[in-house]
């Protein structure tokens, strides 16, 4: 920048370098933890550098379980995978549509529709769990896919996302549109939807971190075990009560459910970046 | 100002392109939004079979009970602590990262690193090295001579579950105070220095004052997040306890009415947690009206 101090440069790296360590440490020990056996985590200190054990763990975490679970890694991951997926391409698809409606067309009614879109972003799931379980289980949707995913589709942040972005489309092209006749279904399908792909991608990521990470949710509705996501699985593992928890396959078990949304964000980090600071939530 | 869009011709198309989101917003946010008004004005015994109307009475019992006032207090000293603590330490790693050349990328990667993880994991991650059998953080304590046992000392609770929320923080204010930071003018910084104001001074008179925009927005999501977000640490570190000590008002509406089947209590206690995010929502929103403004 201005001055250029060797010694502030050095003071800037370290106070990064110390950042990492902080963040990363515990994610290192978790992962250092997953590839010992259970006696020498238990003894204390445990290790702090990896074992020879990865490759068995991570095999019994993934196929197996945890002795106290009936459910192992592979069932988990599969569902906790339809339930991200299902709640982020359901979102997107849902919104697109909704999105379209509100910017392109003029109808009776369109401010209301607005705004009952819009104070959905004010109420997480958090403050309406018990009423909004009863209406899962009045529907019949306890311990069901549907139900995992639902009502994780109400939030307004893709209305919004595609709302602003459709609404920087230069009236020119929906004019040509027009006069090529094209009908506004296939002006929806076959001009602006390709042209949303970068925001359809950046609302995506967004939601997929989102549908991988719920918790509250899947706790509340799913009692079957073959319906628990990976976080619902780790919490389980550990309710050992006074036996003793199997620390290295509930570690390895943390690892592998941290894995799929850590890779989206690192691999799509500039994408992601930019949903995230667009539509603010 | 804003031209008019041209605009398609339909009179039924665009209600049924809202359809699928206005029968999910209905079915799954109105329905259960107004049932847990309708309520949190009714008694109902514990088995379901009967109900009656009692007004705010599950209000008033609620701010009459020691137990729920300590909840709220405990909310508020959690959210301090975790948005003070996330937002002073992302600060100063993001002005750190923004002056840095070499290895900016891996920082940046590895600082967002938790952004990723789930608050749950985040609990899982910290309660492993503070566990006081096998924990790695813990051993070093007690080596150290402290007396290391949070499911029995409330200070110490409270301590770890403000730690796993704030790394969990960490990145998502780390991002945004780069973007702000990328947003001011290089020319004022230099207009400040030619003027002879050393670092500290160009950061207080300002670096931080046109900042203030982003710390502001931040300060409230961190707010919104320790008070709904933070639910899965506090369930799996603490489950509210020892004693009361991590009891968030999110953790007690769970508690009293999943467990507990108190429907009134809880159902008031939503409404209660409703008008506070409704208030955070309004400020967030009045603060982006005014940095259109500017």
């Amino acid at each position: 920048m201005i001055e250029r101090n060797p010694l502030r440069t050095f003071i800037r790296h370290v106070v990064l370098v110390t950042g990492v360590f902080i963040v990363m440490f515990p994610v290192y020990i978790a992962f250092v933890a997953s590839t010992h056996d259970l006696a020498s985590i238990t003894q204390a200190p445990m290790p702090i550098r990896p074992g020879l054990l990865f490759f068995s763990n991570y095999v019994q975490a993934i196929f197996e379980g945890s002795k106290n679970l009936g459910s192992a890694v592979g069932v988990m991951m599969k569902n906790s995978f339809i339930m991200a997926m299902g709640i982020s391409i359901g979102k997107i698809v849902i919104s697109l549509l909704a999105a379209f409606a509100l910017v392109f067309f003029k109808f009776p009614g369109q401010s209301f529709f607005f705004w009952s879109v819009f104070i959905t972003l004010m109420l997480p799931i958090e403050v309406r769990i018990m009423p909004s379980y009863k209406v899962i289980s009045d529907l019949g949707m306890l311990n069901s896919y549907a139900g995992l995913i639902l009502p994780m589709m109400v939030s307004a942040t893709g209305v919004f996302l595609f709302r602003q972005f459709f609404k920087t489309i230069p009236r020119e092209i929906v004019e040509a549109a027009q006069m090529d006749g094209s009908s506004p279904m296939r002006f929806f399908l076959q001009i602006l939807v390709p042209m949303t792909k970068t925001s359809i991608a950046a609302m995506f990521v967004i939601q997929f971190l989102y549908g991988w990470n719920q918790y509250l949710w899947p706790l509340l509705i799913t009692t079957e075990e073959k319906y628990y996501t990976l976080l619902i699985g780790i919490n389980r593992m550990l309710a050992v009560g006074d036996q003793q928890a199997e620390w290295q396959i509930i570690m390895a078990t943390t690892i592998l459910a941290m894995l799929p949304p850590v890779l989206v964000v690192i691999s799509m980090q500039k994408l992601f970046v930019k949903g995230m600071t667009e539509t603010e939530k | 100002m804003q031209t008019q869009k041209a605009v398609f011709k339909g009179i039924l198309l665009p209600y049924l392109l809202l359809l699928p989101q206005m029968v999910i917003i209905v079915v799954f946010f109105f329905w259960p939004a107004g049932q847990a008004l309708m309520q949190s004005m009714f008694m109902q015994d514990p088995f379901g079979i009967s109900k009656e109307f009692v007004g705010f009475e599950n209000f008033e019992n609620l701010f009459k009970n020691p137990e729920y006032l300590s909840s709220v207090g405990i909310s508020f000293t959690f959210s301090f602590f975790v948005a003070g603590t996330a937002l002073t330490v992302s600060l100063f790693l993001a002005m750190s990262a923004s002056h840095v050349y070499k290895g900016e990328l891996v920082y940046k990667t590895l600082i967002i690193w938790p952004y990723a993880v789930a608050p749950v994991v985040a609990g899982v991650l910290w309660m492993f090295l503070f566990n006081p059998t096998v924990g790695v953080v813990a051993w070093l304590l007690r080596q150290m001579g402290v007396t290391w046992n949070y499911l029995l000392d409330p200070i110490q609770a409270f301590a770890l579950v403000v730690i796993a929320a704030s790394w969990k923080q960490i990145s998502y204010n780390f991002l945004f105070f780069i973007a702000g930071l990328q947003n001011i003018p290089n020319t004022l910084v230099e207009a400040a220095a030619i003027d002879g104001a050393g670092p500290t001074r160009r950061f207080w008179t300002v670096i931080f004052p046109l900042l203030s925009p982003t710390t502001f927005y931040l300060l409230v999501m961190n707010i919104i997040f320790s008070f709904f977000e933070t639910f899965g640490i506090i369930h799996q570190v603490t489950q509210g306890g020892p004693g009361q000590a991590t009891n968030i008002m999110v953790y007690k509406v769970y508690k009293d009415g999943y467990l507990g089947l108190d429907l009134g209590s809880s159902s008031a206690q939503s409404v209660i947690l409703m008008i506070i995010v409704i208030v955070l929502t309004v400020l967030q929103f009045r603060f982006v009206e005014r940095k259109v403004e500017y």
